[in-house]
């Protein structure tokens, strides 16, 4: 049994009573306090921005070549807020529920009650920041409705609110390093955490450039480095994502929990090539006046502007009534996959399902839907060549976001002393499932408004450190460590590349443990990436050398990727139950809704790492809800 | 204070402006040439006179001056400067089919114009304050009969008539980059002053190209 | 299809870079040209050869880190476009194709296609930015702002980064660069305080990075994937010229 840490008091009291209570440091102590913070995405950047503010100092760390371009960049559609400013019955409240209910009661209510109590302030920073956030005529903000919610609490800058609010972390980030207090590291790679004494004191960067290897110490270390989806290679994230930093903390003693809990988004474009890198996303806002349909018969060849309006399938509409076209997205892809296999996919490799405009187009005008999606359409047109005005887009589900993570306590703390992690990279408030818009503000409200309170709460104990030198024993084992790895990749002189190995996984990862598992795809799983696992060590081709090098980039995430893979079909096998984006087939109703077990799964797994070649060993967190009933999750 | 690539943009500007303001003054004056013979010889050299013994003229004239040269000399330093910024040269270069030519080129054409106020100055501005001129019957010194004797040669009028299509695709580019360089940017008024540039460099250098070819016709018809 | 490639080839900064042809088939006009050269790498990797080093990431058009010089043009023969939406399809079978990296004297080539652009971050950091720390922030419907006001902001905060303006200048300046970031941030009322110093401060750091001079030639524009206009400029020196006369 692991500990939280939640704070005592009512639900609505406890951020409050945290943050009466939590310890403070004096503005002349945290001149000698050093943070190292590894991810520059909204949750990195906003975090380094505001401790460096108070005082601290800090290293930012990123592999890009610039702060700015951490894959929040390409988050579209908007960011949640319980402003109810549409006076609609949105509260701080009914936001809370929604995020609970939309991660199928698995998620902590004290985390996401803060998430939702915050949610406030972020906007009101935002704006400070001059993130152009969309507005009404009268000057004042805009909001739109989202999945899996009946009122409209999105804040929007058109398709690019992530980039809009990562421009603005950015630039509070340069803010900082133009202060002097912030020192950034781009083009960098955590390679490894170091441990002084059980606690994070450091981690060892290569410098992608000159591939040097570089010790870097500090008092604590926030890890805030995202998801790690690309584990399928084909998803929606950036090239570069990766899940070395949180892995190589978990190998060093950092829990990881909800490991299988990937989300699939609904809204992306489908596969149509072996050599494809990347399945494009387009925003679940699309889904406001879209319609999603396939042939109702099997096997329909025809293009979809032929087939007629009565021989067309509204599953959404069909199965999901009070939602329709706008349920969640663990929903609306599981019922796409469900279509698909049933044989009524569409396009080339009938993988994809049709999301039609022409009703909207019809009842609004072409105008009107240009205005609010004319850089989604014209970004697909771009891609596919195709006029989404005339014919429908074709779209698939995608590997999207990870709720799991490291597992954090309340103080957003993994189970390493010293050691933090932060928006995608943590697991905390999304519980099975992640609703629309809640990822941005996640990443933005642990960065601006959790760590900044928590981690000095941690440092408050730590005055009394001597300053942390690299000279360190530890550090020196990690360094040397990180560098047989790093030759014995170089050496490795096989005859395949790292991404065949990264596009295996990624499809048996897909197939086996993907939009839904069954124990024997899992058990499957786990030997098939044995397997390969031994291939990459011996068959893995890794040319170039130790300086600008992709391939020795790759080799390591792949490295990684492969042992988390195992780790997510165990996480997967273990949990005897449906719930959210986790769809086990053997736990579903006659008309194939998930069957969640509270009984027995109400709670969070939180795996420990046990060496190589050893299976992990799970540590639980049970869940208690004071607040709220458990209920079947129905969006029908 | 140091100057920055703006400042040096904005002398660019502000002397790009005046020698624009400049020529309507000259071409108005030079539009003179045009009447008929008789009254075109005292007009043209009453109003050479008046430019030459005006204190307020001649104030502008150092004005003048001084703006072609500082024009000419920014240019230069800015080329230099630019020249730096752009580092390694690319191996393989259509960058130039996403910008109009003359924007490219005014350093070229810069020269050209350059080139032609040596020879113009050489011709009428030195001869008329330093060198010998007869006088007309008003007693002011005739350089009307100097203007008709140059473009009675073809070869003369050629490098005038080429030197006035530079001149009208620098202005082209010119005047409406000193507009963007001053710091205009409303959208409306950015496309009025383009079209306004259009007009103005085109009745400018029509202008110009017609008083030659004009005088050269009309001379050999008599 | 199949292309015949002309890719630079650079070892380091110091380094003499050189184009090295490449014979590439089986490609497919669905494929994007990032994805041509995944499928070049992997033949080079097959080979034993060191790969061709290209920054890229998000290849969805956002995050700026894509990059090139094809055909000599700024991310290729399209306009508004990253060189990771181009696909292939805008591409001729048998054609001869110049890869090269984006060139300025303020955009060092790292190696092969890779660039150092943190002159941009540089420039952001003298001033690219409103001083607003976290905590600070007042309700955010507590300033109304016009719709109008706000969709410009956005256009110029649009900016992604990529440095396509800079490729494209003959004069390798960062002029539209710049000028995006203090159009947004002078448009709205948050950003107006600090429009002076911003304004002097960033523009002195842009010549101190070594960018040129803008000519006006609204190239950049053109080349811009997010179509970022020019008026930006236009609207940099007013408020340059502005903060020249009015700044104490």
């Amino acid at each position: 049994m692991i500990d939280a840490k939640i704070p005592s008091g009512n639900l609505a009291d406890k951020w409050s009573n945290y943050k009466d209570s939590s310890k403070l440091i004096n503005p002349a102590n945290r001149k000698k306090l050093d943070i190292i913070v590894v991810g520059t995405g909204l949750a990195g950047s906003s975090c380094a921005a505001t401790l460096a503010e108070q005082g601290y100092n800090v290293k930012s760390f990123c592999f890009q070549d610039s702060a700015r371009r951490a894959h929040s960049v390409a988050a579209q559609g908007g960011v949640n807020a319980a402003k109810n400013y549409k006076n609609d019955g949105d509260s701080v409240y009914r936001m809370f529920y929604d995020t609970i209910k939309g991660g199928d009661f698995r998620s902590r209510e004290a985390n996401v009650y803060r998430l939702a109590e915050c949610s406030l302030a972020l906007i009101d920073q935002a704006v400070a920041q001059g993130v152009p956030f969309a507005r009404e005529y009268g000057g004042y903000l805009n909001n739109r409705s989202f999945g899996g919610v009946q009122v409209s609490r999105t804040f929007y800058a058109r398709g690019q609110t992530g980039q809009q609010l990562m421009i603005g972390a950015y630039q509070a980030l340069m803010r900082q390093v133009s202060a002097g207090k912030v020192k950034t590291y781009t083009r960098h790679e955590m390679l490894d955490l170091v441990l002084v004494e059980g606690k994070a004191r450091g981690i060892i960067a290569r410098n992608l450039e000159t591939g040097a290897i570089e010790r870097h110490a500090a008092h604590a270390v926030v890890l805030a480095t995202g998801g790690y989806g690309k584990v399928y290679y084909l998803s929606t994230l950036a090239m570069g994502c990766n899940s070395s930093a949180i892995w190589r903390a978990h190998k060093k003693g950092a829990f990881m929990s909800g490991v299988s809990w990937i989300q699939f988004h609904p809204t992306c474009l489908p596969q149509i090539g072996e050599t494809q890198s990347k399945l494009t996303l387009m925003s679940e806002s699309l889904r406001n006046d879209g319609r999603i349909w396939v042939p109702k018969k099997a096997g329909d060849d025809r293009v979809p502007n032929d087939i007629p309006e009565e021989e067309r399938d509204y599953y959404l509409e069909r199965r999901y009534p009070t939602f329709g076209n706008l349920s969640p997205r663990d929903i609306s892809s599981r019922a796409a996959k469900e279509r698909i296999d049933a044989g009524c996919g569409v396009g080339p490799m009938k993988n994809a399902v049709c999301l039609d405009f022409s009703k909207a187009i019809k009842e609004q005008g072409r105008d009107k839907i240009e205005e609010k999606y004319g850089n989604l359409f014209r970004m697909y047109d771009k891609i596919n060549g195709v006029d989404a005005y005339k014919e429908p887009m074709l779209i698939s589900p995608a590997a999207h976001f990870t709720m799991g993570g490291l597992w954090v306590n309340y103080d957003l703390m993994t189970t390493i002393p010293g050691l933090f992690a932060l928006g995608e990279a943590n697991f905390s408030d999304h519980g099975a499932n992640r609703l629309g818009a809640n990822s941005l503000l996640q990443s933005c409200v642990d960065g601006y408004f959790i760590a900044p309170y928590t981690i000095p709460n941690y440092l408050s104990g730590e005055l009394k450190t001597e300053k942390i030198t690299t000279e360190h024993v530890a550090f020196a084992i990690a360094e040397n460590n990180v560098r047989a790895e790093l030759n014995q990749f170089l050496n490795r002189k096989g005859h395949l590349s790292a991404d065949y190995f990264h596009k295996t996984l990624g499809k048996l990862l897909y197939d086996k443990c993907g939009l839904s598992r069954t124990k024997e795809s899992l058990e499957a799983a786990i030997i098939e990436i044995k397997a390969l696992k031994k291939s990459f060590d011996t068959d893995l081709n890794i040319t170039g050398d130790e300086q600008i090098n992709a391939e020795l980039e790759k080799a390591g995430r792949v490295s990684d990727f492969l042992e988390l893979g195992e780790l997510m079909c165990h996480d997967a096998l273990q949990r005897d139950e449906s719930c959210g984006a986790h769809f086990r087939e053997e736990y579903q109703t006659s008309d194939g809704e998930a069957v969640r077990n509270d009984q027995d799964f109400c709670f969070v797994s939180a795996w420990e790492w046990k060496g190589k070649g050893t299976a992990p060993e799970l540590h639980k967190e049970p869940l208690v809800f004071e607040t709220v009933q458990l209920t079947v999750r129905s969006y029908k | 204070m140091k100057q920055t690539t703006l400042t040096y943009k904005l002398v660019m500007a502000a002397t790009g402006l005046f020698l624009c303001f400049f020529l309507v003054i000259h071409l108005l004056g030079n539009l003179q040439l045009l009447l008929p013979a008789s009254e075109a010889r005292e007009q043209f050299n009453w109003y050479s006179h008046l430019l030459s013994g005006n204190i307020l003229i001649n104030i502008i004239s150092y004005v003048l001056y001084l703006s072609l040269i500082g024009h000419a000399i920014y240019a230069l330093i800015i080329t230099n400067k630019n020249a730096a910024a752009s580092g390694q040269k690319y191996v393989y270069d259509k960058r130039s089919e996403v910008s109009s030519w003359n924007s490219r080129n005014m350093g070229i054409l810069g020269t050209i114009i350059l080139i032609f106020l040596v020879i113009h100055f050489k011709d009428y501005w030195y001869v008329y304050k330093f060198g010998y001129l007869p006088l007309d019957a008003k007693g002011n010194k005739d350089l009307y009969a100097i203007v008709n004797q140059s473009f009675q040669q073809g070869w003369y009028i050629i490098i005038y008539e080429l030197s006035f299509i530079a001149l009208g695709f620098h202005l082209l580019h010119g005047f409406f980059s000193a507009s963007r360089t001053l710091g205009l940017y409303h959208p409306k008024y950015s496309k009025w002053v383009r079209v306004f540039g259009w007009m103005y460099s085109l009745a400018i250098t029509l202008g110009f190209m017609l008083i030659p070819i004009y005088i050269y016709f009309n001379l050999n018809a008599l | 299809m199949k292309l015949y490639l002309k890719v630079w080839r650079q070892e380091d900064r110091e380094a003499k870079g050189d184009l090295v042809s490449y014979e590439v088939d089986g490609i497919s006009e669905h494929m994007s040209f990032l994805e041509m050269l995944d499928l070049l790498n992997e033949r080079l990797i097959g080979k034993g050869e060191r790969v061709i080093e290209f920054d890229h990431d998000c290849r969805e058009g956002i995050c700026g880190a894509c990059g090139m010089m094809i055909n000599g043009r700024a991310h290729g023969p399209l306009t508004g476009t990253t060189t990771c939406q181009l696909h292939m399809r805008s591409f001729k079978d048998g054609e001869t194709v110049y890869i090269e990296p984006f060139r300025a004297a303020a955009f060092p080539v790292l190696r092969d296609l890779k660039i150092d652009r943190s002159a941009f971050d540089h420039i952001i950091q003298s001033g690219g930015y409103i001083s607003a720390s976290t905590g600070q922030a007042p309700e955010s419907n507590s300033i109304p702002i016009a719709h109008e006001v706000t969709e410009a902001a956005f256009d110029a905060a649009a900016c992604i980064g990529c440095g396509a303006c800079v490729a494209t200048c003959k004069n390798s300046s960062a002029a539209l660069f710049t000028s995006a970031k203090i159009s947004h941030l002078v448009l709205l009322p948050q950003g107006k305080l600090e429009s002076a110093d911003r304004v002097i401060n960033m523009v002195a750091q842009m010549d101190a990075e070594g960018f040129g001079h803008c000519s006006n030639t609204e190239a950049c524009e053109v080349e811009c994937p997010q179509q970022i206009s020019v008026l930006h400029i236009g609207r940099m020196n007013y408020e340059y010229s502005k903060a020249l006369v009015f700044r104490k």
